[in-house]
């Protein structure tokens, strides 16, 4: 007996069970939201109190600060989950809401550049400070 | 073309708010003001490599009025997000989904973004008047 029409997929047994639909992706990027949210958690507190204890200090205090390895090392790594999680936040804005296929093409590959750019510019900035003279 | 009386889907000029579309927003917001703060902190970092007068730029701006009120704005976001931002990984697992704790879920957010910025705050002032 043939199934229901309701109940007979028009997808073969095995694009169910890959189960990744049209889009063919996507799984990939809702993982690494999450996971570098739940990095940025820590880091992000750890961030505010550093902060906090570095209210008023002068570039020398926040020179000697970064030069240890635990600052230094907590500060790139929160460049770089910051500015991971960030291009991939931004660009579900840009898909959401750019219509232009086009103009979302380039923003998606400009913003991820800059992202890029940004994070490169701040980790240096650290290695400049903590291993510079 | 369209004959048909239905209703549309909302108009948002009508549309009443609610706690959970308005935390929904405010995540979104907050998020990519926080993209926009973190430049902020890498431009802050290539001053402090730079020297001593490109460090002073950054805190005569961050000194500033405008600077001042940049940065509560980009805490507020920041634990807004954070907050916030755990509430949805609760619910990543499949928990406190049903109405009433999405609810009690999105004070707590709103309660604990508050508590928190108010503590950095005070913490943060305190520690440059002592």
């Amino acid at each position: 007996m043939a199934p229901p029409l309701m109940r007979s997929p028009m997808r073969s047994p095995l694009g169910r069970a890959i189960g990744l639909g049209s889009a063919k992706e996507g799984v990939e990027h809702w993982w690494a939201q999450r996971v570098s949210a739940l990095a940025l958690v820590p880091l992000a507190l750890w961030f505010v109190i550093a902060i906090i204890g570095l209210v008023g200090a002068d570039r020398a205090l926040v020179v000697d600060w970064v030069r240890h390895p635990g600052p230094a090392i907590l500060l790139v790594l929160l460049l770089i989950a910051t500015f991971y999680h960030g291009a991939l936040g931004l660009q579900v804005v840009i898909e959401d809401y750019v219509d232009n296929k086009t103009l979302r093409f380039g923003l998606l590959i400009v913003m991820r550049l800059a992202a890029i750019v940004f994070a490169a510019r701040g980790i240096f900035a650290v290695l400049k400070l903590s291993l510079g003279a | 073309m369209n004959s048909d009386p239905r209703p549309l889907s909302p108009h948002l000029q009508v549309y009443r708010w609610q706690l959970t579309s308005v935390m929904s927003i405010l995540h979104r917001a907050s998020g990519m003001a926080l993209a926009a703060g973190a430049i902020l902190l890498v431009w802050w970092l290539g001053a402090a490599s730079d020297g001593p007068e490109a460090y002073a730029g950054v805190q005569g701006f961050l000194g500033s009025w405008v600077g001042r009120v940049l940065l509560f704005g980009w805490s507020l976001a920041l634990f807004y997000h954070l907050c916030n931002g755990l509430r949805h990984l609760v619910w990543d697992t499949g928990r406190g989904l049903e109405l009433r704790s999405v609810y009690a879920s999105g004070w707590a957010v709103v309660a604990g973004t508050v508590a928190l910025t108010l503590i950095a705050w005070i913490a943060g002032i305190s520690h440059w008047t002592r």
